[in-house]
């Protein structure tokens, strides 16, 4: 369970994040908002990649700033840009890059890679130059990156901004396959059917807090 | 455009399964001998030897003429320069070692695993830990530093299509700023991919016993 309990975010005199007070408790949960509503620094706060300037964020209990190494082994960030986020020459490579420094032997970590690969659509791309791979691809390897981490919470910052529309379906059909609690944050309301809750921000404040049908009703009132 | 770094390429051959250490420390010693040769003989022995390498390694000729086009466009102008200030021998030493100790480094890259490679650096440096260093930290800086050169080949190669677009070839700011903005982001990028993947945490865990 995620909870925001009172999270501001200011940078100098501008407020990105205004008293957010939620609780997570959903497996799909999406935050929807205009550019600037600070929706992605809400979700960066989840796993301390921001600090708050005032409250806290909770996962499962633990404080995302001061037990923010052990909040970052429960929760994986997806990026926008899936080529910053590979760090390794081959496909295989990126996705055991992530498993070092947990004392596994690198023949369990090439194994693991491995399979998460197969899992996620990239059976046989092991070798495979990474930032060769098609945009779709590479946001799959993103996400496998930090699946092999095994999280209990994703969070994917417009993971599909990039992609085109079959691969943006392809994404979020993965996505809906996972076990894990997924916060997707995301300009794409099509993508949302299936989602059990969606917040909407406008300039740092929560403005609805609803099924999607809902919410995005009101969404779309807000931009029209 | 390709990288002036060769990516690795998957292969078996005993360069290919050589370990990944003492290749690179190899290739630190052939680099300094190297650029210790002043005689044009015993260095284009020593290019011969990294022909050698990369026939040994099977890298297809088309893809060695790639990564290296650019390297000898570079070198035909320092040759030119050289023998016009000094002589056409001490221009033709300059020319042999550069290119004898960046196809070296080129071999290197296609046979050995950028994982292996940071492996090797994390083993050799492990003593540094008695000196408060972090060979894992070290290892990584390694890596991601051989990446870089293929990353920012492709920030370069692209920032100059959008030059070429804007029609403003010849204009160096609209090829310097463009392209230190997007290195800076792609930096800025990198760092939070890194933190979110726990690239500190995790060493910071291995490195140091839990307490709790």
């Amino acid at each position: 369970m995620i909870e925001f309990d009172g999270v501001g975010h200011s940078y100098g005199e501008h407020t990105v994040l205004d008293r957010i007070d939620l609780r997570l408790e959903e497996k799909r949960v999406a935050f929807v908002g205009a550019n600037g509503s600070g929706k992605s620094t809400l979700a960066r706060t989840i796993n301390g990649l921001v600090r708050p300037t005032r409250g806290r964020v909770l996962v499962d209990g633990l404080d995302a700033v001061r037990d923010g190494k052990r909040v970052r082994s429960r929760v994986g960030f997806v990026f926008t840009n899936p080529d910053s986020q590979i760090v390794m020459p081959t496909a295989g490579e990126d996705v055991a890059f992530s498993l070092r420094g947990k004392g596994l032997s690198k023949q369990e970590r090439q194994r693991r890679a491995e399979a998460a690969l197969a899992e996620h659509g990239l059976e046989g791309y092991a070798q495979h130059p990474a930032q060769q791979l098609s945009g779709g691809q590479k946001q799959l390897l993103a996400l496998c990156a930090m699946l092999v981490l095994e999280p209990d919470v994703l969070v994917c910052d417009e993971p599909t901004t990039l992609l085109d529309l079959r691969n943006k379906r392809l994404f979020v059909e993965r996505l809906q396959r996972l076990e894990q609690q997924v916060v997707l944050v995301t300009h794409d309301l099509e993508l949302l059917e299936n989602f059990d809750r969606v917040v909407v921000l406008d300039q740092g404040r929560v403005v609805a807090d609803d099924e999607p049908s809902a919410a995005l009703h009101h969404y779309r009132e807000l931009v029209t | 455009m390709s990288s002036p770094l060769g990516l690795y390429q998957p292969g078996n051959s005993p360069l290919h399964r050589a370990p990944a250490g003492g290749k690179l420390l190899g290739l630190l010693v052939f680099a300094t001998v190297v650029m210790l040769f002043d005689e044009p003989v015993p260095l284009a022995v020593a290019a011969g030897a990294v022909l050698a390498g990369f026939v040994t390694a099977r890298i297809r000729p088309a893809r060695v003429l790639r990564m290296t086009g650019t390297l000898l466009v570079v070198l035909g102008a320092i040759f030119a320069l050289q023998s016009w200030l000094l002589d056409p021998k001490s221009a033709s030493v300059v020319c042999l070692r550069l290119l004898t100790a960046i196809s070296a480094a080129n071999l290197f890259t296609l046979t050995t695993r950028i994982d292996d490679l940071v492996s090797a650096v994390e083993r050799g440096l492990a003593p540094t830990r008695r000196l408060g260093l972090r060979p894992e930290t070290l290892g990584l800086l390694v890596g991601l530093t051989v990446q870089a050169v293929g990353v920012l080949a492709s920030i370069a190669a692209q920032t100059r299509e959008a030059q070429r677009a804007r029609d403003a070839s010849r204009s160096v700011s609209a090829f310097a700023v463009p392209f230190l903005i997007r290195t800076l982001r792609h930096a800025d990028e990198l760092g939070e991919a890194l933190a979110a993947r726990g690239v500190g945490d995790a060493r910071e865990e291995h490195s140091e016993p839990r307490r709790d």
